[in-house]
């Protein structure tokens, strides 16, 4: 497959624009399925942001005052409170998923079979723990009485984006976590050796696919990074 | 514009996914032309209802006496016409269909890249019609809040279907995008990933450029709406407060409280206005391909055509707050608003400029398709025009919420693309069915469709010049206010829509015909030279091209070429394989 350009490209502008307009593909050496995720990053990109935006907007609007969150989300360890300590942990957790799905990928295209379905499980299992965790923060700030329609610490629109925010992030991990299974099997079964079909969609995978839910997988670790700065430290 | 350079193949042949039942070949079909077919006889479908939705309306403003409709019902017939138009015909008819069925085609692939995401789509599709249909028949009935949805009153006691049309509408709404998402994607990899050997994108026709640009503004605009469907939900279900401020309710207060329904009006704006551009762009698209078609000449202008679309696409990111001058936001805003609105008129009036100097000195054929366009140069000028009035603040604060704004937006989003999407129906047609559409109903349609929307809109310019509020359900009281005019001009607009809502009856009667019983339609019967009518088989088969895929050797605008015997030379004909007149040596050299 050659991906240079026969004819040399001219300088400037119209170079750059006979560049990105040439023959065949806008992205040279790029398959479809990862060109997909990169726009659909790039849409979810905005559902994230705009949820941000909204939840900034309502902080402004809101005429009660905004709860403490260093005393909202601490855990109290042996009668200490310790500010943070959870969402630390549900951090750490999380980042360190990005660096093993990043050796799943290297794994594929090495063709390690086993290797990589390993991590991918891995990748998923940490991936577990972190929808665990958040379910174990929601129930504790439930169980202090924080709903979406009131808060007991103050504006009541801490809890409705809480819950919205997070939730939203949390079901974009548990998606997923549940690709990262059902990779992992087909992984494990060698399915993107022999070339075995699709249940649905009836196409062969490669293990280019591993690459393209590692993009998705990462992504979902950036927007947590956000919500963390201005959920948990703001 | 032809290089005799052919590139190789950097794609391996894709496996088509070939059906085993009937259920996975005809309904449940992963082929882009027939679910682009479904996408379209399902908009109609949606858009016949809102059809029918708005000679209610018209019956009852003309005729208040009648009281053919109460007020409630006024509201929620005005809610869904406006939402069911825009979002689920229009959105759906370009992008879905139109989309669906020429980009693979027009690019030279044999499907979409992801057919079996293309399917899903379509059903997820159907699914958010349908909920949204549902709510006609639901315990308060539709929603009736304007199909901006404005909050608090959109979720407030006393606006019609607030007890579960609203909820219904905005979860439709959040399937619809789902679904277009799934759609939109596959356009946008098809037409940048999978096209044909030696089609560059600058070689690609107009319609699929204008198809493209909208599809990534969509898959960018969409999520506002999404986003603030879902805090509306909530609002409403679970009593946040995102968009609700402290209220009192008929003497009691309620528990919202905190919220800002200028962010709402914010968010819905942000999709709102690349929504409009949504489906205008397609329709500049395709409009420009026609009459290159029609007329026999190549576009005028064709880079600067494409830069105007995309040009076009990125700022209409940044004119939102034009539809907001009176929503109470800051002043400041209205200033820089309106300049970047009045700057969009730029690259919208070169793309005008250059539909008539492609014109000028045609040989132009006075054929439906061409009929339509011409009618959508003039339609969407004045719809243009009046929209310059409405972009400066100082203009728009006494037309707002007038007549004159409706007859604007009509012209300029309503008529206007759907005179194209009329015109293209008759273009593709033979294409598509391999039938052509009769000829004198054709014509009987867009006489009456055109000159009665004029009828329909002219008058109600003045109408908003008086000061006639929209979304009156009758002028009441308020009618002392206005010269007896308006009451019969009135009359005379509800005339004209019936006369035109019942020209659609012809065109869809004859579509129906004509694909029984219709003239066979030769092959390639307007001598066009984008790669949809250069198929072996007419309509297509499933994969499209035959053995070998195309190869492109020229733009798709080469007509009357100079030199060449037939008028017209096909994108996949090479230079050598060119018929040439008496007395040429070759193209554009005369022999000596």
């Amino acid at each position: 497959m050659s991906t240079t350009s026969k004819i040399p490209l001219k300088d400037g502008v119209e170079g750059f624009v006979s560049d990105w307009s040439s023959d065949q593909r806008a992205f040279k050496g790029v398959p479809w399925g990862k060109a997909m995720m990169w726009i659909f990053l790039l849409s979810d990109t905005f559902i994230f942001s705009i949820f941000l935006i909204s939840y900034m907007t309502a902080r402004w609007s809101t005429v009660e005052p905004w709860p403490n969150t260093s005393e909202v989300f601490s855990l109290t360890v042996n009668g200490v409170s310790v500010p943070l300590l959870l969402i630390a942990i549900m951090t750490f957790i999380l980042i360190t998923s990005s660096g093993t799905m990043a050796m799943a990928v290297r794994s594929g295209y090495q063709k390690k079979r086993k290797q990589a379905g390993a991590l991918l499980l891995l990748t998923a299992i940490l991936g577990m723990s972190f929808v665990g965790m958040q379910m174990f923060e929601w129930s504790k700030l439930i169980s202090e009485g924080i709903r979406p329609w009131e808060n007991p610490f103050g504006a009541r629109q801490f809890g409705s984006v809480f819950f919205m925010v997070t939730g939203f992030h949390g079901v974009h991990v548990s998606v997923g976590v549940l690709f990262l299974f059902l990779t992992s099997r087909k992984v494990f079964r060698g399915d993107y050796d022999t070339g075995r079909r699709g249940f649905f969609t009836w196409q062969k995978g490669r293990y280019e696919i591993i690459e393209t839910l590692g993009l998705y997988w990462h992504f979902v670790d950036l927007v947590w990074v956000f919500i963390f700065a201005f959920f948990y430290l703001w | 514009m032809s290089e005799s350079i052919i590139p190789e193949s950097e794609l391996e042949e894709v496996e088509l996914y070939h059906a085993k039942s009937w259920w996975t070949e005809k309904v449940f079909t992963q082929d882009a032309k027939l679910i682009a077919i479904q996408y379209g006889l399902t908009a109609f479908a949606i858009g016949f209802v809102a059809l029918v939705l708005s000679w209610f309306m018209r019956i009852q403003i003309a005729f208040p006496e009648l009281s053919i409709i109460s007020e409630g019902t006024y509201y929620q017939f005005i809610t869904m016409h406006g939402m069911i138009m825009v979002v689920y015909l229009l959105t759906a008819l370009f992008l879905g269909a139109f989309g669906n069925y020429m980009i693979p085609l027009m690019v030279g692939a044999r499907d979409m890249v992801f057919p079996y995401l293309n399917m899903v789509s379509y059903w997820t599709y159907l699914v958010a019609v349908l909920v949204l249909f549902v709510s006609f028949f639901t315990p308060g009935g539709p929603t009736g809040a304007g199909w901006t949805l404005y909050p608090p009153q959109a979720i407030l006691g006393g606006t019609p279907g607030q007890e579960s049309g609203i909820i219904l509408m905005l979860v439709s709404l959040c399937i619809f995008i789902v679904g277009f998402t799934m759609g939109g994607l596959n356009y946008v990899i098809t037409i940048l990933q999978a096209r044909t050997r030696g089609m560059t994108l600058m070689r690609m026709p107009l319609t699929v450029w204008g198809i493209f640009t909208a599809t990534v503004l969509a898959l960018f605009a969409f999520p506002a709406l999404f986003v603030s469907a879902v805090m509306m939900l909530f609002d409403k279900i679970l009593l946040t407060s995102f968009f609700m401020p402290a209220l009192v309710e008929f003497g009691e207060n309620l528990t919202y409280g905190g919220g800002s329904p200028i962010l709402f009006q914010h968010l819905f704006w942000f999709f709102g206005h690349p929504e409009v551009y949504i489906v205008a762009l397609p329709a500049f698209g395709i409009v420009s391909d026609l009459i290159s078609i029609h007329a026999r000449k190549n576009i005028f202008g064709f880079r600067m055509m494409v830069w105007a679309i995309v040009g076009i696409g990125a700022l209409s990111f940044i004119v939102w707050a034009h539809h907001m001058y009176v929503s109470g936001m800051n002043p400041y805003f209205g200033f820089f608003f309106a300049t970047t609105t009045l700057i969009i008129a730029v690259p919208t009036a070169l793309k005008v400029y250059n539909w008539i100097l492609t014109l000028w000195k045609g040989n132009i054929n006075l054929t439906i398709p061409m009929l339509f366009c011409l009618g959508f140069i003039v339609t969407f000028l004045n719809g243009g025009l009046t929209g310059l009035f409405l972009g400066n603040v100082i203009v728009d604060v006494p037309l707002s919420d007038t007549y004159f704004v409706v007859a604007h937006f009509h012209m300029v989003m309503g008529i206007a693309p759907v005179l194209v999407i009329l015109g293209a129906i008759y273009h593709w047609f033979p294409l598509i069915t391999g039938k052509m559409l009769h000829e004198g109903m054709g014509r009987f349609h867009f006489w009456v469709t055109f000159v009665g929307s004029y009828l329909i809109y002219f008058p109600m310019h003045y109408l908003g010049f008086i000061g006639v509020p929209r979304r009156y359900y009758e002028m009441g009281q308020t009618e002392a206010l206005y010269t007896s005019s308006a009451a019969d001009l009135n009359v005379f607009i509800t005339l004209a829509a019936l006369a035109v809502g019942f020209a659609q009856l012809v065109f869809i009667f004859n579509v129906f015909w004509s694909a029984k019983r219709g003239i066979i339609a030769e092959k390639n019967p307007w001598n066009a030279t984008s790669l949809e009518w250069q198929t072996p088989e007419q309509p297509p088969i499933h994969g499209n091209f035959g053995k070998e895929l195309p190869v492109v050797y020229r733009w798709a605008y080469d007509y009357s070429v100079p030199g060449a015997e037939d008028d017209y030379i096909p994108q996949d004909v090479p230079n050598e394989d060119v018929k040439l007149a008496d007395g040429y040596s070759e193209l554009g050299v005369e022999k000596t």
